[in-house]
């Protein structure tokens, strides 16, 4: 594999789109490629889910069965940006490694850092994960960062050159939903990097709510891999972060206490 | 009876966390090549030291190496 990596190089400069170092992407889908019941299901629902960027993680080759199919033979690493993550590293010393090996496998810079805390919550760890982070970007990664939705600690991982700032709606794999719209608000508000909604997102109107919201785009799993029908359900993730921006993007009603008709209320017969 | 045949000396390495003899010489290109792997999906690590894909004719293994080779998996 080449280390060139064009994002959507037709990309007409009024198309909406968002950047992050320098890789400019027109879908606000970012998918990850775990959890499919095969790699044939991954390439469908990826493919319908319109995403441009995929997390990937790395991990041991099984050595007693090398002419296994791999991942690179049904998602195309020239067709979609792939974003090597850090999953199951819960130090920074072994995130690190990861990505390195990623970096000399894939031959590029832009990774996923992940520093988790324990069962059940998966919490982000943000002792390691600034650790961590201070130890790729010296290492010329450019890194989009798991986080607490804590607006100081996003800030200061923006300070040190962190790439993209990801906090969670909800833990991993739980599909709660958007549970702290407020907090998300108040990181976006300060960002001057791209926002993602990493983990949490568990159907389409929690997509849409973190587009309306004001995130950059959104990155989720388990909501496709795990739905009954998961290509049906990536074209609702799909359609659902298109309708969650153009709602930012037009502008909401304002909210009012109190009923205001839609018909006029003259005219009226008597 | 005597053995005329000299034995290869044998290499043993530490192979994705699991010891493994191969015949020495080799290097990281035949290694790779004798798992039957692709090099193009492949990266190594040596004693924790990533291996440049453009230094694998030319590193050669010792014994006690312990090599990690990983690839890309579906992930979130």
């Amino acid at each position: 594999m080449d280390g060139a990596i064009q994002a959507t190089p037709e990309l007409a400069p009024q198309e909406d789109s968002w950047t992050v170092a320098g890789r400019r992407f027109r879908s606000r889908l970012v998918v990850g490629t775990g959890k499919y019941k095969d790699l044939e299901e991954t390439a469908a629902a990826i493919e319908a889910s319109g995403a441009e960027m995929v997390t990937v993680a790395v991990r041991r080759v099984n050595l007693s069965d090398p002419k296994a199919p791999m991942l690179q033979d049904y998602v195309d690493p020239k067709r979609y940006t792939y974003l090597p993550n850090t999953a199951g590293c819960h130090t920074a010393k072994d995130a690190v490694r990861t990505l390195r090996l990623a970096r000399e496998a894939g031959g590029w810079n832009l990774v996923k850092l992940e520093v988790l805390g324990p069962p059940p919550h998966l919490y982000p760890d943000m002792t390691a994960t600034f650790e961590a982070a201070d130890a790729l970007i010296r290492d010329g990664f450019e890194v989009m960062v798991y986080c607490a939705d804590d607006p100081v600690a996003a800030k200061r991982l923006e300070e040190m050159g962190c790439v993209a700032i990801m906090p969670l709606g909800a833990p991993i794999g739980s599909g709660l939903g958007v549970q702290n719209p407020a907090m998300l608000s108040l990181l976006i508000e300060q960002a001057g990097v791209p926002v993602l909604v990493d983990a949490g997102v568990g159907t389409a109107s929690d997509a849409a709510i973190a587009m309306e919201i004001g995130c950059d785009a959104v990155l989720l799993n388990s909501a496709i891999a795990h739905a009954k029908d998961p290509v049906r359900m990536a074209r609702a993730m799909k359609a659902a972060v298109e309708a969650g921006r153009l709602c930012r993007l037009a502008g909401r009603m304002p909210r009012r206490m109190g009923a205001d008709p839609s018909s006029p209320l003259t005219g009226l017969i008597k | 009876m005597l053995q005329t045949e000299v034995m290869p000396p044998s290499l043993v390495l530490t192979l994705n966390g699991e010891s493994r003899s191969l015949d020495a010489p080799l290097t990281v290109a035949g290694l790779i090549g004798r798992l039957g792997l692709d090099t193009r999906k492949v990266a190594v690590e040596r004693n924790e030291a990533i291996v440049p894909r453009s230094a694998y004719h030319e590193t050669w293994l010792e014994p006690g190496d312990a090599l990690e080779i990983v690839h890309f998996i579906g992930g979130g």
